[in-house]
């Protein structure tokens, strides 16, 4: 038992503060210029697999039209900015949303919904469901609710507005510079992570 | 000198003018639902943006080919008489156009089949079946009018049109071939009922399904540049181009019409489509066409 326990502890996932990661470069002007762009114009990939993905028909349509803040939804991950991650994460889907994140161009950033992909929400101890999402992908803005209503999310994305157009949704930057540690975690919940490209091979 | 500047005039006047329409359009699409909609400026911010994106290449056919796309549309562009901005007088030959806007539209099929991602070669073959499905009736609707003015050149025709007052239009002179006319110009324009190539929800969005960063920003402007030719194309072969308020006027009711009808209409299927352009346009055309022949009217 007490040899499972050292084990464990060797496999356990070396505790760091993502906010707390330096990345904050200076941004040139053409940054801070391509910045309000950004901000203003945000493409999102919606990755439906928790239960949040009920809340988004609402906040597209009539009712909450999210088309009036310059939001769309696209079709593919290379055409998007911004990933959705709408609710618990089963290590399965873990892998592709793996796969999708880094097929997205930069800048990119990830919004995860609800209380599973912050804490593990009501799944929080179970087998087949990862519980903090910011082990596995850098999220820059979390919408708390089980689940969030239509109001959370526009104020989500509100402020997701407001800190690209700071300069503050640097997501992307800290996978890039931390890469190995977010490789490292990922790793140890999937077994392995690889890109398969069958048609560049 | 000046062939150069009134060329460069004539983009930059197409670039901001079908812009700031494809923000009202889809201001326009988000009124029908009851919904606000984005600003008007909304696809300048979209553009900038994807400009301000990184992007990755999938090779050398795949740059090329984009930049073959936006070369041979705003060549294409320019050939186009916009009220009196006539860039070549007596060279803008309906012939000439139709041939060079292959050229835009070979070149984003080439780069799309070559970022190797099998949505991009359905969407690349749907594009093309639906191209030969709306060619014949169009160019059958658009060979009465040449055949009634005997000559091809787009600017002589839009004069010829002017004169007799609004009667004077292919548009009231040929009523047949402007309902040919219009409806193939919403299969050109890829408008709903005929959207079948970029099916969004269903092929993930075809030839552009690999495309992101920059590169899908030159695409979405050649689309803006194209969109400008087929109207402009539609305004003055049938509604008698104008000045150049005219024509910018006629325009926006065109694509604003062509939109409102896109925005409550469902999507067909390939082969729907096919047989549609087939059947009525393609019937339509040749009565038009046979009047004009053997009636002389017209
Ligand atoms: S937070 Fe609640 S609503 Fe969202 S996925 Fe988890 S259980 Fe479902």
């Amino acid at each position: 038992m007490a040899l499972e326990n050292e084990k464990f502890n060797e496999d356990k996932i070396n505790e760091i503060d993502v906010n707390e990661l330096d990345c904050r470069d200076t941004l040139t002007f053409w940054e801070k210029f391509g910045n309000i762009f950004r901000s203003k114009s945000i493409w999102m990939l919606h990755y439906c697999t928790g239960c949040g993905a009920m809340e988004l028909p609402p906040t597209m349509t009539s009712r909450f039209d999210m088309e009036r803040i310059g939001m769309a939804p696209m079709a593919t991950p290379r055409q998007a900015d911004v990933l959705l991650i709408t609710g618990y994460l089963s290590v399965k889907t873990l892998r592709r949303i793996i796969y999708t994140y880094e097929q997205m161009q930069n800048p990119k950033y990830v919004v995860g919904f609800g209380s599973c992909t912050l804490n593990g929400g009501v799944y929080y101890d179970s087998y087949a469901v990862i519980s903090r999402l910011d082990y596995y992908l850098p999220v820059d803005l979390y919408i708390a609710g089980c689940m969030p209503r239509p109001e959370a999310v526009m104020s989500g994305f509100k402020k997701l507005m407001n800190m690209i157009k700071k300069g503050e949704a640097l997501g992307w930057k800290r996978y890039q510079k931390y890469y190995d540690w977010y490789k490292k975690n990922q790793v140890r919940a999937l077994g392995e992570v690889y890109v398969k490209d069958e048609f560049h091979e | 000198m000046s062939t150069f500047l009134t060329a460069t005039g004539l983009v930059l006047l197409a670039f901001f003018w079908q812009i700031t329409l494809s923000g009202i359009q889809r201001k326009v699409t988000a009124r029908i639902h009851r919904r606000v909609g984005s600003p008007w400026y909304q696809n300048f911010i979209d553009l900038f943006k994807t400009w301000s994106k990184s992007s990755i290449s999938h090779g050398f056919i795949y740059d090329f080919g984009v930049l073959m796309a936006l070369g041979g549309t705003i060549a294409t562009l320019i050939f186009i008489p916009a009220g009196h901005i006539v860039v070549f007088d007596k060279l803008d030959n309906f012939f000439v156009i139709t041939y060079l806007l292959a050229v835009g539209s070979l070149g984003m099929a080439m780069s799309a089949v070559g970022s190797g991602n099998p949505w991009a070669s359905i969407g690349v073959m749907r594009a093309l079946t639906q191209m030969l499905a709306y060619e014949i009736p169009y160019i059958m609707a658009v060979f009465a009018i040449i055949y009634a003015n005997k000559t091809a050149s787009i600017h002589a025709i839009a004069l010829a049109q002017q004169g007799m007052g609004i009667l004077g239009w292919n548009m009231f002179r040929m009523p047949l071939g402007v309902i040919v006319g219009f409806i193939s110009l919403m299969g050109m324009l890829g408008k709903k009922p005929y959207d079948a190539p970029i099916a969004p929800a269903e092929i993930a969005s075809g030839p552009l399904v690999e495309y992101g960063g920059k590169h899908l920003g030159m695409l979405m402007l050649q689309h803006e540049f194209a969109t400008f030719v087929e109207v402009g194309l539609f305004v003055n072969l049938f509604l008698g181009g104008g000045t150049l308020l005219a024509f910018l006027i006629k325009y926006f009711i065109v694509y604003i019409l062509a939109t409102m009808i896109a925005s409550v209409v469902a999507r067909f299927k390939i082969d729907q489509l096919v047989v549609f352009y087939y059947k009525v346009p393609l019937a339509l055309a040749f009565i038009q066409t046979a009047i004009v022949i053997f009636t002389g009217l017209g």
